[in-house]
C-alpha cells in the first residue's frame, strides 16, 4: 500500500467508521489466504493422511484462522471502526458462541456416559 | 467551520477509541457517522447467535443416529468443496461491488453484484440438489436426531443466502434508478457485511458438519 493509498484511507476513516471501506489488497490478500485456508483442510479430510485425531485438530486450527481472516479482510473488523464498538461486540458474540457451543457438547457428554446402568442409555442417541 | 470542527472530532475518534456515539453524528441520514453500521453489525451478532444455538443442537445430536444413515455414508465432499468455493469467490466479487462502489461507477458496481447473485444462486442450486439426494436415498430430517439438526443448520444458512440474493435484486434495482447515492452507500456496505458474515458461518458448517463429520 502506497502512502497516498493511507491518505485516502484516513480521508474516508475520518469519522471513525470503515465499514465496507476495503482497498483491492485487503480483498485480494483475504481470497488467497481463504482459498489456502479451505484447500489444506479438505486435502487433509479427502486423502485421510494423517490420524483422525491429528486432523481434526488440524481442521479445527485452520477454520479458526480463516475466520480471523474473513474478520479482517472482508468484514473489516478493527480497533478504530465505530470507535471500537464492532471489536467490543465481536469478541463478546466469540466469548458466547464458544460458551454456547462447548458448554452443550461438554454437558450432553457427561450426561450420556454418566447414565445410571439399567436406564436407557444413551437417551440422547436413541431419539428418533 | 462546521465541518472542520465536525473533521476534529473525526480525527479524534480515530486516534482514541470513544465508547459512545458522538452526538453531532446523529441523525445526518448518511452513510458515514450513521448509527445504522453498528446497529446492523449488532443484528449480525445476534444472528451469529442463533447459529451458536444450531452448532450447540448439532454439536449435541452429531452420533445420534438412531440406526440411520452416519456421515461418511451421505455428504459427498466433492460437492461441498465446490459450494465452499461458489461461496468463497462470492466473497470476492462482492468486495469489487464495493470497490467501484467507492469510485462511483454504477454499472460497475450492478455488474459485480449480479456475479455475486448469480454465484449465491448456484450455492442455493447445488445446496438443494444435495438435500434432494439425500432425500432421495431416504436420508429425510425425520429419520434420525442427527439428520433433524443437519437439515436446520445448513437450511436456516441456505434460507439466510437466499434473503441475501434478494437483497442483491433489490439493491440492483435501487442503484438502477437511483444510482450510488449516500442511502444506497449505506445499504450496500449493510448487504456486504451480511455477505461476508454468512461466509464465515459456512466455514464452521464445512468444517464442523462435513468435516468433522467424515472423519468421526
Amino acid at each position: 500500500m502506497s502512502s497516498s493509498d493511507h491518505a485516502v484511507d484516513h480521508d474516508l476513516h475520518s469519522h471513525g467508521d470503515t465499514h465496507g471501506h476495503g482497498t483491492m489488497r485487503s480483498y485480494v490478500v483475504g481470497f488467497l489466504l481463504s482459498a489456502v485456508l479451505t484447500a489444506i483442510p479438505f486435502w487433509l479430510v479427502m486423502s485421510g493422511s494423517l490420524q483422525p485425531g491429528a486432523t481434526a485438530a488440524l481442521v479445527i486450527g485452520l477454520a479458526i484462522a480463516q475466520i480471523l481472516v474473513h474478520t479482517v479482510c472482508f468484514l473489516h473488523v478493527n480497533t478504530q471502526a465505530e470507535g471500537g464498538w464492532t471489536l467490543v461486540a465481536y469478541v463478546f458474540t466469540g466469548v458466547i458462541v464458544f460458551i454456547t457451543v462447548a458448554g452443550s457438547v461438554w454437558i450432553m457428554y457427561h450426561l450420556n456416559t454418566n447414565m445410571m446402568p439399567g436406564m436407557p442409555t444413551g437417551e440422547v442417541s436413541g431419539t428418533p | 467551520m462546521a465541518d472542520k470542527l465536525d473533521r476534529q472530532a473525526g480525527q479524534e475518534a480515530a486516534s482514541s477509541p470513544t465508547f459512545h456515539l458522538v452526538e453531532d453524528e446523529h441523525g445526518r441520514g448518511h452513510g458515514h457517522g450513521s448509527p445504522t453500521m453498528l446497529g446492523f453489525w449488532i443484528y449480525l451478532m445476534s444472528d451469529a447467535l442463533i447459529f451458536a444455538g444450531l452448532f450447540a443442537t448439532f454439536g449435541v445430536l452429531s452420533t445420534s443416529y438412531a440406526g440411520g444413515p452416519t456421515p461418511r455414508e451421505i455428504f459427498e465432499l466433492p460437492l461441498v468443496a465446490l459450494n465452499t468455493a461458489i461461496l468463497l469467490v462470492s466473497s470476492i466479487t462482492f468486495g469489487f461491488a464495493m470497490l467501484a462502489m467507492e469510485s462511483g461507477k454504477v454499472r460497475t458496481v450492478q455488474l459485480w453484484m449480479l456475479v455475486t447473485g448469480l454465484l449465491g444462486a448456484a450455492f442455493v442450486g447445488v445446496e438443494l440438489c444435495e438435500f434432494g439426494n439425500l432425500i432421495a436415498e431416504g436420508a429425510t430430517p425425520q429419520r434420525s436426531a442427527f439428520l433433524s439438526a443437519f437439515f436446520t443448520l445448513v437450511s436456516t444458512h441456505g434460507l439466510h443466502v437466499t434473503l441475501g440474493i434478494v437483497w442483491i435484486l433489490v439493491m440492483l434495482v435501487q442503484l438502477q434508478q437511483r444510482g450510488v447515492h449516500e442511502e444506497n452507500k449505506r445499504r450496500l456496505m449493510c448487504l456486504s457485511m451480511f455477505w461476508h458474515f454468512l461466509d464465515v458461518i459456512w466455514i464452521g458448517v464445512f468444517t464442523f458438519v462435513y468435516l468433522l463429520g467424515t472423519i468421526r
